[in-house]
């Protein structure tokens, strides 16, 4: 049976009335409208549907809404601030580190994280923590560059 | 080279393509008509020579009747009086950023800056028929054509400012959207030179456009067109549309590979709220408000099945090589075995004597796995019925071809049927067919509202078509030194392409036979040209190791056409080839063409020998597809290619048994991840003076045999199958 849930999503607090064993990403992409965040393969092996959940990486194909309670959620429609891009939106862009672009939303989330935890990672560590993430187009090494290169731009942006 | 029939044979075999029923052209008048004042340009294309090019419409179906037009619509572009450049092309964007390389082909003739072109792609209602976006053909043909159109239109629009100055043409230039008359401050907007008409031009193929050598938008790196939707989320995939009031479907699928439907109960699903079940035949569904309640009703549903024939593929290799194969019995007498056996190259004088004439003779069987594009977005579709009329929007590399098949499904006319083609994410080949449309136009039919239905991963597994398995045999004799006496080669239903020998050889004979396939295979990135050009290279490596020549010596001796020596020494010289491996590690070199591109590619290993696992620390691959287009799209393709490459190679084959597939989801079937990325260069071989060739299937054929290659030169054991299991 349907229960309402309050929600944080992308920093506004949303009300929806759903079962609380739905998936975060169904409810993501269909009561909420938010289709940036993508199926890729409903057993969290992919990370399309990534989001971050307080900060942390969460596969959203195999979060229950349940589980989610009153955490902050983040989709990669709320990584932009007023119209301005991310730093690793820009260097997705600078370092052309996608092609059909379904796995970027996922990609780009799921960096967001490693950067807040290591703001230089890697080349090893970005391969270690974005793992689980599929890129079919095999853009691996232009997602390694764009992260490093998003590395630099904050630290710009923090001189 | 024998493209003409090699086309011929992909096309039947491997092209899913079957005649549609029917076909009429539309007014053409009325299919332009909401395009408005300003200027039309319309690229007109010989209907003959794209036939024999790449078999447009009806295919074999022959003539048109009374058809007097000798000529189709191939692109159009529109100078709208509002300023707007409009271009139309029936091409799909899937990832290969064809959207960009098409946009900087008509900024490049009409001298406007890339940001200011609309393109209008893959929409049966606003843009000319297009067969398809497969086989490298968008880089050759529908550039040139785009091209071609707005030179037209560039002059065209010189000829309307000197009609208005009433000055000589000569004194006018064009630049920045305007055209300008020379040594004055004297300009006019392209948008006021139409002074709200409509006019239209038509051009043709002979029409003169910009050399290669002097482009200054082509040629250069210019960013993914709308590459800010793809980094925002706000892109809309197929299966991100959303349509008002639209349901969710959901499909009942058959527990075995080839089953039938017995008998069915929809009578739980159908007592559910807000749920609609329907059976047509086989097919049965469901559609509702959520799609966690479509989810609910099909699992109610109780249903039985008649199981197909117990395929495995524990005898396959021994099955695809006899005629008849392991055929599934409903698909018998349906013509799956055309073209019984082809033999191409020539088959000069005997294979036996040039045997005879070796110091070392070779017969050798490679085996290649069904492997899955498995593209990140599984098929969906959205369709929607509106008195009578249907869209659907859904991904496929076919837009014309899923009109063609939602007509036959619904017997509806061309003009009732429409198919938008968002950006898609991607299809590697695997996107010729539209089984999500078809599905939920007949759900959505019966709903008489909008349905989506994006198929689940383990349906991308299960129900899309395969890259074919094959089963290829070689005999092959070299002398010491270094000539080769004789080659044999015969591939088993894996395909044609890149069948060919070029090497020198003083016997050949090259040979496909066709059998049946147990499972549903068709078109695959490259399609067979992977496979054979595994096979061969890896044997051509085999034939310099045992005469103990170097591979690239061994190579560049017996080679003769100068574009694959210079990829093969651009490759080697990045590389470094020649150094010896450390321990536990190989290097392989492997050279490639396929439509029309050059690649060779060189890869280091290395083996951990507890484990057998194959990591590829580097590769280096050269490419040259003549003028090079958009550099860092180019090189983002070959890159692409490669990792893609890595997964045949080395992780992906479709397990089936029982008649079932065994490992329909990601972490049961491996693809490339982050951790088998090698440390990869590319080298561009920009070929000014030769025609630009498509660029997203070639770079992918050269990688596997190189690592072959490579896990030989560290273990001393040839690797023989694809993928490449080596037991150390």
């Amino acid at each position: 049976m349907p229960d309402p849930h309050e929600l944080k999503i992308n920093g506004k607090a949303v009300r929806v009335e759903v079962d609380r064993d739905r998936m975060l990403l169904g409810v993501l992409r269909e009561d909420l409208g938010l289709t940036g965040t993508k199926y890729g393969c409903g057993e969290g092996r992919c990370g399309a549907c990534t989001v971050l959940i307080d900060g942390q990486p969460a596969r959203s194909c195999r979060t229950k809404i349940g589980a989610v309670g009153s955490r902050e959620v983040t989709t990669i429609e709320g990584l932009s601030t007023g119209g301005v891009l991310h730093p690793l939106q820009r260097a997705f862009l600078e370092a052309d580190a996608l092609q059909c672009g379904y796995c970027t939303s996922g990609m780009i989330v799921a960096a967001s994280a490693l950067l807040r935890r290591n703001p230089d990672p890697s080349r090893e560590e970005i391969v270690e923590f974005l793992d689980g993430n599929i890129c079919r187009c095999g853009t691996y090494q232009r997602i390694i560059r764009a992260i490093r290169v998003a590395a630099e731009l904050r630290k710009e942006a923090a001189r | 080279m024998s493209t003409p029939i090699d086309a011929e044979l992909e096309i039947e075999r491997y092209e899913l393509r079957e005649a549609p029923l029917y076909h009429f052209e539309p007014d053409r008048r009325d299919f332009l008509r909401t395009l408005g004042a300003g200027l039309l340009v319309v690229a007109l294309v010989d209907r003959e020579a794209s036939e024999a090019d790449a078999q447009p419409r009806g295919g074999r179906r022959g003539g048109f009747g009374g058809e007097s037009v000798p000529q189709d619509v191939g692109a159009w572009i529109h100078i709208g009086d509002d300023g707007r450049i409009e271009v139309s092309t029936g091409k799909a964007e899937v990832g290969q950023n064809i959207r960009t390389s098409l946009a900087q082909a008509v900024a490049e003739e009409l001298r406007v800056p890339v940001g200011s072109i609309r393109m209008v792609m893959a929409d049966t209602a606003r843009t000319p028929y297009d067969r398809g976006t497969f086989g490298s053909r968008t880089t050759p043909t529908m550039s040139p054509q785009l091209r071609r159109a707005a030179a037209a239109a560039r002059e065209a629009l010189v000829d309307l400012a000197a009609e208005r100055w009433k000055v000589d043409r000569a004194e006018l230039t064009v630049a920045e959207g305007s055209v300008v008359r020379k040594g004055t401050n004297q300009s006019i907007r392209f948008r006021e030179l139409t002074e709200g008409r409509s006019l239209t031009r038509t051009v043709s193929e002979s029409a003169s456009i910009t050399p290669a050598d002097q482009w200054k938008v082509s040629g250069h790196p210019t960013p993914k067109v709308d590459g800010h939707a793809f980094v925002t989320g706000a892109h809309i995939y197929a299966s991100d549309v959303r349509r008002p009031g639209m349901w969710y479907a959901k499909v009942l699928r058959s527990p075995t590979y080839h089953a039938t439907l017995t008998s069915v109960d929809l009578s739980a699903a159908k007592a559910m709220t807000d749920v609609v079940a329907v059976r047509d035949g086989d097919f049965v569904a469901v559609a509702a408000r959520s799609e966690r309640q479509a989810e609910q009703a099909i699992a109610a549903i109780r249903a039985e099945w008649k199981p197909g024939p117990s395929i495995s593929e524990k005898t396959l290799f021994d099955d695809l090589k006899r005629p008849g194969g392991q055929q599934p019995p409903e698909r018998a007498g349906r013509g799956g075995n055309r073209g019984n056996q082809v033999g191409l190259g020539e088959a000069s004088g005997s294979i036996a004597e040039g045997m005879r004439a070796a110091d070392f003779r070779f017969e050798q069987t490679y085996t290649i796995a069904y492997i899955a594009h498995a593209p990140l977005e599984p098929r969906a579709a959205v369709a929607e019925w509106t008195e009578g009329k249907l869209t659907v929007w859904t991904g496929t590399q076919r837009p014309f071809g899923v009109r063609e098949e939602l007509m036959r499904a619904f017997r509806l006319p061309e003009d009732r049927v429409r198919v938008i083609v968002p950006d898609t994410g991607s299809g590697y080949g695997g996107k010729h067919s539209g089984e999500a449309a078809v599905e939920a136009a007949r759900i959505a039919r019966e709903v008489g509202r909008a349905v989506k239905l994006v198929w689940t991963r383990e349906e991308e597994f299960t129900r899309a078509y395969f890259r074919p398995a094959g089963v290829i045999e070689v005999r092959a004799g070299v002398r010491k030194d270094g000539t080769i006496t004789a080659w044999e080669f015969h591939n088993h239903n894996s395909g044609p392409s890149g069948l060919e020998c070029p090497y020198r050889t003083a016997e050949k004979r090259v040979a496909f036979h066709a059998s049946n396939s147990p499972l549903r295979q068709g078109s695959y990135r490259a399609l067979a040209s992977t496979a054979n050009h595994f096979a061969r290279e890896s044997q051509i490596d085999e034939l310099a190791r045992a005469i103990g020549m170097d591979p690239l010596t061994f190579r560049l001796k017996n080679l003769t056409d100068d574009r694959m020596r210079a990829v093969l020494e651009a490759a080697a010289k990045t590389f470094g080839w020649g150094r010896k491996a450390g321990s536990d590690r190989g290097v392989g070199i492997a050279v490639g063409s396929e439509k029309g591109g050059y690649i060779a590619t060189c890869a280091e290993v290395a083996i951990d020998r507890s484990t057998g696992r194959v990591q590829v620390v580097r590769a280096v691959s050269a490419f040259d597809c003549g003028a090079v287009v958009n550099p860092t799209h180019l090189e983002n393709q070959v890159e692409g290619a490669l990792i893609q490459g890595l997964g045949g190679a080395l992780s992906e084959a479709i397990a089936f048994d029982d008649g079932k597939i065994q490992n329909p989801k990601f972490s049961k079937y491996r693809v490339p991840r982050f951790r088998d990325t090698p440390e990869i260069e590319v080298v561009l071989i920009d070929r000014k003076d030769q025609p630009s060739a498509g660029a997203g299937e070639t770079p992918i054929v050269a990688i596997a045999p190189a690592v072959g290659s490579a896990i030989f030169d560290a273990t001393g054991v040839r690797p023989r199958s694809m993928p490449m299991r080596p037991k150390v």
